[in-house]
């Protein structure tokens, strides 16, 4: 195995694995959104969870990156990773790649300077991870014959299911909220009711 | 500004006019015959034209300072300072004349509009003078602008304003008149309340109260001198109060410090007053002697203020943990929603307020009703549930009576009738009470 | 960055404040959630021992409520 060979194949490497991570890394972000516990956890564990596993898949897209610019058996500019389709082979696909780096980079850096920044511009960059994984996981498939065929695609296509479930389930806790609007009315509405339970509750045990 | 004579500062008017005796006199807002409209030129030749000339804009603020005009929306603040503080801040100016009186048992401002749009306007127009404002707003309920475009075609007409007036409808919410949530529609949101780190007044937005601007306009013309001719040294001038006592409520014009027993023709039969409005504090009847007057001064040692201006005096007749209990609830239901605290504390405050207007209550609603109470003091985004605890607090302490009537199954009000004014869109069925 | 000063104190913006409910596990000597989850900051003065704490808990904070600000 020469060294270009090595470069290639941790490149490939280093995406499936960031590829994985950024389906656990979004399967988080759900769950902090939800104020869903994880068993087990305190809530500012799955905080620091979500922070922590997205910055090892940054790690390792840094060396995905990193390997498959310095590999010679295909030429790819450093400025490929995150000038989109400015790469000679594979401009397209390639070219998804940088647009979904980029897209993380901006989340990553208004994140580390949360404290400084309007909540609303925050929130608006950081929900560009609708948009960035898939367009992450379409380089991945077509940027090389691996995981096209075998146990990669297997391993793709469950990434794919996993972070579907995730977004029907965040809609549909979504729609199962009350809205902003209504919960005035449906909390007087409920205090009401409690209230009338527990005085009918009384009035039999009164009458018995 | 000159000291003693009033006139000195009005430009010539015609001499058939009344101005000068109408300056010395009362009532000063509203007219002196009940029931006459004021057009364009009743209004000049009762009142005369503002002063133009030789008044700077900075006269105006330091007139509103010697005058210790303070500001007639319930917060009492003073209004120099509010000018001043807008005047000094950068970028854009705006000036809003507040007549979106939430309040439902507040009529003052619909009187004021109705008799004196034209004092109101002066009154604005002024004010927008001495900020340098860009752009001036006058917030309305929906209903009221047809009111007030007759007043505006008429000065459009005359070409007495400077500057355009925008009129902004504010929806029929209680909180729709609160500072920040007026801010926000007038900048094209929602009447939601902010939490906006900057204070509106230093962001460059003046806001007051219609009345507010109607002393001003009569503060321009006859001096701080004069309006400082009634009233109390602390807190000088007129105020517009509503006084409910049972059939129409009445909108009157009286000076501060004025004896509430005199203004509220208090009769034997009462057993209560509350102060300020629904977010306002009930006094046992007892408290009204000659020493309580109308000032918040005074009124701060019995632990309640003038607020919006609301005098209601509770019958014998009707049970005072039922009206309580039913304004709650509308104040739990115009909660924004917005702020976890006032938003879970007010409706279960509400329905035990029920609870305990009901017959035999739990021991446990009195506990639970005084820990949500606390829970939600000053943990909103405004003043909603502070003032909506203050009511009930107050209603609690002085019907305590009541709650141990209660407590044994009876009630001592014969009478169901609703007393105090709630807005028609929230009926009260048989079924919220047991 | 910037070190507290004596006049810093905590506030959360209770509109932004959804009850997560982070604050509170990363900072109890100041705040505690009251019984529907949402945060009861003590607003004093912030003593210097607790800055790390308090600016750890502003960060974590996933609606971005909480923060320090001077008097």
């Amino acid at each position: 195995m020469t060294s270009s060979s090595a470069f290639w194949y941790a490149s490939r490497a280093t995406g499936v694995v960031a590829l994985l991570l950024l389906t656990l890394v979004f399967v988080l972000g759900l769950t902090v959104n939800r104020q869903t516990r994880l068993p087990g956890l305190p809530r500012f564990a799955v905080t620091d969870l979500h922070r922590n596993i997205s910055l090892l898949a940054v790690s390792f897209l840094a060396i995905h990156v990193l390997t498959a610019v310095l590999d010679t058996y295909v030429h790819i500019p450093v400025a490929a990773s995150v000038i989109p389709f400015a790469s000679g082979y594979e401009r397209f696909w390639l070219g998804l790649g940088a647009v979904s780096l980029d897209l993380m980079i901006a989340m990553i850096i208004t994140s580390l300077l949360r404290g400084r920044l309007n909540r609303i511009t925050w929130r608006a960059i950081h929900l560009t991870a609708y948009l960035s994984w898939p367009v992450a996981f379409v380089h991945s498939i077509y940027s090389s014959k691996d995981m096209q065929h075998g146990p990669m695609l297997y391993l793709a296509v469950l990434c794919a299911l996993i972070l579907a479930a995730a977004v029907i389930w965040r809609l549909a806790s979504g729609a199962r909220q009350t809205p902003r609007a209504a919960r005035v009315a449906a909390l007087l509405s409920q205090a009401q009711r409690e209230r009338q339970a527990e005085h009918a509750r009384r009035m039999q045990k009164a009458s018995r | 500004m000159t000291a003693a004579n009033p006139q000195a500062v009005t430009e010539p008017v015609p001499a058939a006019s009344g101005a000068a005796r109408q300056a010395a006199g009362l009532p000063r807002l509203l007219p002196p015959a009940p029931g006459v409209r004021e057009d364009l030129e009743a209004h000049l030749a009762r009142f005369g034209h503002l002063p133009r000339a030789g008044l700077s804009p900075t006269s105006l603020i330091d007139a509103a300072e010697q005058a210790g005009l303070t500001g007639r929306g319930g917060a009492a603040f003073p209004v120099y300072r509010k000018l001043a503080v807008v005047r000094r801040a950068r970028g854009r100016k705006v000036i809003v004349a507040n007549g979106a009186e939430s309040e439902p048992a507040s009529r003052k401002d619909a009187a004021l509009l109705w008799h004196a749009p034209h004092l109101v306007l002066d009154g604005l127009q002024m004010a927008a003078e001495a900020i340098g404002a860009d752009q001036v707003y006058l917030y309305l309920h929906r209903g009221q602008e047809g009111k007030i475009a007759r007043a505006l075609h008429e000065r459009t007409a005359a070409g007495l304003d400077r500057r355009g007036i925008v009129v902004t409808q504010a929806p029929p919410r209680f909180l729709a008149g609160q500072e920040t949530a007026l801010v926000n529609r007038i900048e094209g949101g929602p009447a939601l309340p902010t939490f906006a780190s900057p204070l509106v007044p230093e962001r460059g937005i003046a806001v007051h109260n219609v009345e507010t601007l109607a002393h001003l306009a009569l503060i321009a013309r006859y001096g701080p001198d004069w309006f400082r001719q009634v009233g109390t040294a602390a807190e000088p001038g007129t105020m517009l109060a509503t006084i409910h006592r049972g059939g129409r409520p009445e909108v009157i014009e009286a000076p501060l410090g004025s004896q509430l027993s005199t203004l509220l023709d208090h009769s034997g039969a009462a057993q209560a007053v509350l102060i300020g409005g629904y977010h306002g504090t009930w006094l046992p009847a007892s408290a009204v002697d000659e020493n309580l007057t109308l000032d918040n001064r005074t009124l701060k040692r019995h632990g309640a203020a003038l607020g919006a201006g609301v005098l209601a005096v509770l019958p014998g007749q009707v049970c005072g943990l039922r009206e309580a209990a039913r304004v709650t609830r509308y104040l739990a239901a115009e909660s924004a929603g917005q702020c976890g605290p006032c938003l879970n504390g007010l409706p279960r405050i509400a329905a035990a307020m029920a609870e305990l207007a009901g017959s035999r209550p739990r021991r446990k609603t009195r506990e639970d009703t005084e820990r949500w109470a606390g829970l939600v003091t000053g943990r909103g985004a405004c003043h909603h549930p502070d003032g909506t605890v203050r009511f009930v607090r107050s209603a609690l302490t002085v019907f305590a009576d009541e709650l141990r009537r209660h407590a044994t199954g009876r009630c001592s009000a014969p009478s169901s009738q609703p007393f105090l004014p709630l807005p028609d869109r929230m009926p009260m069925s048989e079924e919220d009470w047991i | 960055m910037r070190t507290a000063l004596a006049k810093d104190a905590l506030r959360v913006n209770p509109i932004a404040c959804t009850g997560h409910g982070v604050c509170a596990e990363l900072l109890p000597e100041l705040i505690e959630l009251d019984e529907w989850g949402y945060p009861i900051v003590d607003s004093s003065p912030l003593p210097a021992a607790l800055e790390r704490d308090a600016r750890r808990a502003v960060n974590a904070c996933p609606a971005l409520a909480l923060k320090i600000t001077r008097k």
